[in-house]
């Protein structure tokens, strides 16, 4: 059976090492720092400036002067910090952050990720995504396996505009963990009951 | 001469149409709101604008976004602006989208006097484009700093110097706009006397501020409000 949302965050969970520095991005991996067991004792990075992003406020405690890159209310933890953009993206493109945790639309075989635009569909812009992917030692993606029309977001070459290049470390989906190497993805992991042939094309696989 | 202004429109006295402004803040956290209702009541038109969001949900920046008054934006994420990605669509604004840690160091190096460098980020992606790459241990893109004729930008706390202390995530990229600009413009929730400040916890030491002011009616508005269930 497929790995519900909170199934899929595990996984991502079981993967950092103890004492790990994690920067989350917005959407399906901020449910990571919801379900993170405290024995971890993972620092979360925000890159709007913050280290030891902690739960959610109360009513009592919010502040309008502290969010997260999603721009919703959190609180900090005991060792938290505060520090402008350029540090926040120093941290990160120096390396000093040991895994990034993205949404995806499509990844290729040769860990290529696209993920911030569609031509001619609402346009966002991207972020820190670029500079997270080529600055975080290990690069996770979290995404369902398929898009809204049932199409695979494994491919062999992205054909949406690059978040980068050779970037992607796993891809965690509903129905298994995947790396690209080779020239095809690896199956880690499959959820149980998945076969290689419910993945879409089979031959894209090892 | 003094550095504190009476209020933003003094303070933002010289503001002319044409040219750049910078304007710290992520999101609505950490905006310059008074300077921001000054400048929807001034006479100023083709501004370049260099924010990360250009306001958002039709708050901050965007009241003057609305007016017309920008030409060109330069900033790295604007979702959630509605009305400025129909201004994008309608061609009626220019748009440069920056990775946003490449944004916040072409702000710095404008501010510190270096003129370009070489980063990783954006290489491979439509960012690179005509842009010159290098290889170091890997490949790299050349980006060129920024500068502005006028930041603006809120401190919690000032002083006349212009020594500056933020509060909580609200720093984000007001320091490095305010090196950055020829004249920068502080705004302040709380005008201190000097000293006020122990200058162990200056964030921004008041040599890269020109103007400063006592701020008033913040609204501080939160985009997401999220509570513990």
């Amino acid at each position: 059976m497929a790995w519900s949302k909170e199934e899929m965050a595990f996984e991502v969970i079981n993967m950092l090492n103890d004492g790990a520095t994690v920067n989350l991005g917005i959407g399906m991996p901020t449910l990571v720092a919801e379900l993170m067991p405290s024995t971890k004792n993972i620092m979360i990075q925000s890159e709007n400036g913050v280290m030891g992003v902690g739960e959610r406020p109360t009513a009592q405690t919010v502040s309008p002067t502290l969010i997260n890159a999603g721009k919703e209310t959190i609180t900090v933890i005991k060792g938290a910090s505060f520090f402008d953009s350029s540090l926040s993206f120093g941290m990160i493109r120096g390396g000093h952050i040991d895994y990034c945790i993205l949404g995806g639309m499509e990844v290729d075989v040769d860990g290529n990720l696209a993920n911030w635009m569609v031509p001619g569909q609402k346009i966002t812009g991207m972020g820190g995504a670029m500079d997270l992917v080529n600055g975080a030692k290990q690069v996770i993606i979290m995404m369902s396996h398929f898009n809204k029309n049932g199409t695979s977001k494994f491919v062999t070459r992205c054909q949406l505009p690059l978040t980068g290049t050779n970037v992607v470390d796993k891809v965690v989906t509903e129905l298994g963990v995947f790396s690209p190497a080779m020239g095809k993805f690896k199956i880690i992991k499959l959820a149980s009951g998945t076969t290689k042939e419910s993945l879409g094309d089979s031959t894209l696989y090892i | 001469m003094s550095k504190i202004c009476r209020d933003a429109f003094e303070a933002l006295s010289g503001i002319k149409s044409g040219m750049t402004l910078m304007s710290g803040g992520f999101g609505l956290c950490g905006i310059a709101e008074n300077c921001i209702d000054a400048l929807s009541m001034i006479d100023v038109k083709n501004l370049t604008v260099i924010s990360n969001n250009i306001g958002n949900s039709g708050r901050g920046l965007v009241k003057i976004l609305v007016q017309k008054k920008i030409r060109k934006a330069i900033c790295s994420y604007v979702g959630g602006n509605p009305d400025l990605e129909k201004q994008i669509f309608s061609k009626e604004i220019e748009v440069d989208l920056v990775p946003q840690g490449t944004f916040a160091e072409r702000i710095r190096a404008g501010g510190m006097g270096i003129r370009a460098f070489y980063t990783p980020t954006g290489y491979g992606t439509i960012v690179a484009e005509g842009k010159d790459v290098k290889v170091f241990d890997r490949p790299c893109i050349l980006e060129t700093a920024l500068t502005a004729d006028f930041t603006i930008i809120k401190a919690q706390k000032g002083d006349s110097y212009g020594n500056l202390w933020f509060k909580e995530t609200a720093r984000n990229f007001s320091p490095l706009m305010a090196m950055a600009g020829k004249i920068t413009i502080v705004e302040v929730e709380e005008l201190v006397p000097l000293g006020a400040i122990p200058p162990e916890d200056v964030h921004l030491p008041g040599v890269f501020v020109q103007r400063i002011f006592q701020g008033k009616n913040y609204k501080n508005d939160i985009e997401f409000l999220k509570l513990k269930e």
